[in-house]
């Protein structure tokens, strides 16, 4: 079948650009030139850090805010949905710009708010200290909508009979949310795991960007950008290879663990 | 006792729910009315106010100025660019997640963790192979060389995968298949007519992926004229006085509205994408269009 070819195609992709790598797994000097480099334990602490501020915030986030609008009725959801999921339009470079006026207590709305809290001036947002909340706070407010969006919609599909039933039997709104509506959310919930995860190990464009306007941060503050930083500034390829084949195993640990527990792979044309 | 709960549930839900919605519409209108104040004026005046609607035409005249109309051409590049990605990878994945779903595929489970895990692998891992074999393609700096790898989109094939296996009964594929449909016959005349939710949600997240993509164009395309408008903006926000004085060159009339316009054109069409396929969003990606 012609069809095999399509499917195949891409993941045949993936597995010629994999051994383009493998070159240089024989040679373990690259990898202890990527990670013997000064610039390298910088990187993996700045991304560990705000790996480990934005995936609770998200994951929490997300699932709060589902359950409640969960409780709303249809005609109040989908508006709120709806403006929810807009500042998910402003990415990338965009969502730089917009974030980097919106912190600037001078031109900002929130710019009482900024006060209130001890920000006077941009500089004292803009600072290398609070990069990884920066950072956080945009990955929430780019992602969070889609995903509320996602899980509320799986949570529709928890059927009225169960939920009856849970409250025959006594249970709480809240006993209903964490021991029924929680457990059926697993799936969906590993799945964003697994997304958020992979897109924040690789942070990029907004330290990037934010170096090239604010002047903070660094073009390493990144293990991605610290990969780039090795290939076309110092035109080490070996490095940038080594380092990225690493970035490639831990995410494919924390992926073939999170999709072996969460049974990913089952089909119903399959039995 | 119940009633009032009924009553005060509501209110205590409604509070941070409709707060964080403030808090997502606020910046969007400073964005909107940005452009309509002078650059003074954004700074002098309340952050919130309207200027005059000339400012924008003001702003759009001082963009069109900048490197002789070059967001024309940015914007340009970044239409066709999406269009292509979009139209191609909708293909490739709707033709590979229905075949992972439904037919007997040798390795079956391998594909669909090597796509798995080809949605985690980082861009970074992918990147620099990548850019070997376009500059050994010699297509350095063609729209080719971010369209093509745009079109490996594993989440797209997994999502279409999780679609064909979950939500279409194997009996209704069956059923044609008895009646006679070839496998090309049952995917376009019986699978994709049930898969427009499906199609809707493909085409989005390529759309949105491959608008806002920085990583690989930043990679891949180093002359100015084939820029999307996504590395245009950061072009723009890097190289004028409007976010960063150093920058130097003040007789450039690129300040905070510019800027501010030029960002607007880069959410448009997202947003408006987004409105678009909000119906078909809503319905939930894992949640199954036919209930038994």
């Amino acid at each position: 079948m012609l069809l095999l070819l399509f499917g195949i195609g891409p993941v045949a992709f993936a597995f010629v650009s994999a051994l383009g790598l493998s070159d240089v797994r024989g040679v373990l000097s690259p990898f202890a030139r990527a990670i013997g480099d000064f610039r390298f334990l910088p990187a993996l602490t700045n991304v560990a850090i705000y790996l480990a501020i934005s995936l609770p915030l998200m994951i929490v986030g997300v699932v709060a805010l589902s359950l409640l609008v969960d409780t709303l009725r249809r005609r109040w959801a989908a508006p709120l949905l709806l403006v929810y999921t807009l500042p998910g339009a402003i990415t990338g470079a965009a969502a730089v710009m917009l974030w980097y006026f919106m912190l600037q207590p001078a031109l900002s709305p929130f710019g009482p708010a900024l006060r209130a809290m001890g920000f006077e001036r941009g500089p004292d947002i803009f600072n290398n200290s609070f990069l990884v909340w920066i950072f956080a706070l945009m990955a929430f407010a780019v992602g969070f909508g889609q995903w509320v969006l996602v899980v509320t919609g799986a949570l529709k599909s928890v059927s009225e009979e169960l939920l009856e039933a849970a409250r025959i039997d006594g249970c709480s709104a809240w006993q209903t949310a964490v021991h029924v509506k929680l457990p059926l959310m697993r799936r969906t919930l590993l799945f964003m795991l697994i997304l958020a995860f992979a897109s924040g190990i690789q942070i990029f464009v907004e330290p990037q960007i934010l170096h090239s306007v604010a002047g903070v941060g660094s073009t390493s503050w990144s293990l991605n950008q610290l990969g780039m930083t090795y290939a076309f500034l110092n035109g080490d390829f070996g490095s940038a290879a080594a380092l990225s084949m690493l970035l490639f195993a831990v995410c494919l640990v924390v992926a073939v663990f999170v999709l072996v527990r969460g049974r990913f792979l089952d089909t119903e044309h399959e039995q | 006792m119940s009633r009032r709960r009924a009553d005060v549930t509501p209110v205590l839900t409604f509070i941070p729910l409709l707060g964080l919605a403030a808090l997502c519409i606020v910046p969007l209108l400073w964005l909107i009315f940005a452009p309509t104040k002078t650059d003074a004026q954004i700074v002098a005046d309340a952050p919130l106010s309207f200027g005059t609607l000339s400012g924008y035409a003001d702003a759009w005249g001082n963009l069109l100025s900048f490197q002789d109309g070059i967001i024309l051409r940015w914007l340009w590049n970044s239409v066709w660019y999406s269009s292509a990605i979009v139209v191609g990878a909708v293909i490739v994945c709707l033709a590979a997640g229905y075949a992972l779903a439904t037919a007997p595929v040798p390795f079956r489970r391998t594909i669909l963790v090597v796509t798995l895990i080809g949605m985690i692998v980082p861009a970074a891992a992918l990147v620099l192979p990548l850019f070997l074999e376009i500059s050994a393609l010699g297509l350095m700096n063609s729209p080719f060389a971010f369209i093509l790898p745009s079109l490996f989109f594993p989440f797209g094939v997994y999502l279409a995968f999780l679609h064909f296996s979950g939500n279409i009964p194997p009996e209704i594929l069956n059923a044609a298949r008895i009646d006679g449909a070839g496998e090309w016959r049952v995917l376009w005349s019986v699978a994709l007519p049930l898969s427009k939710s499906l199609i809707g949600m493909l085409a989005f997240f390529s759309f949105v992926a491959s608008w806002v993509n920085f990583f690989l164009p930043f990679l891949v395309l180093n002359k100015s004229e084939a820029y999307p408008l996504s590395l245009g903006l950061q072009a723009l926000m890097a190289n004028t006085p409007a976010l960063n004085p150093a920058a130097g060159g003040s007789f450039i009339p690129i300040h905070r509205p510019e800027v501010a316009l030029a960002g607007i054109l880069a959410i448009v069409p997202v947003a408006i994408v987004f409105l678009f396929s909000q119906r078909y969003l809503a319905r939930g990606i894992l949640t199954g269009s036919i209930k038994d």
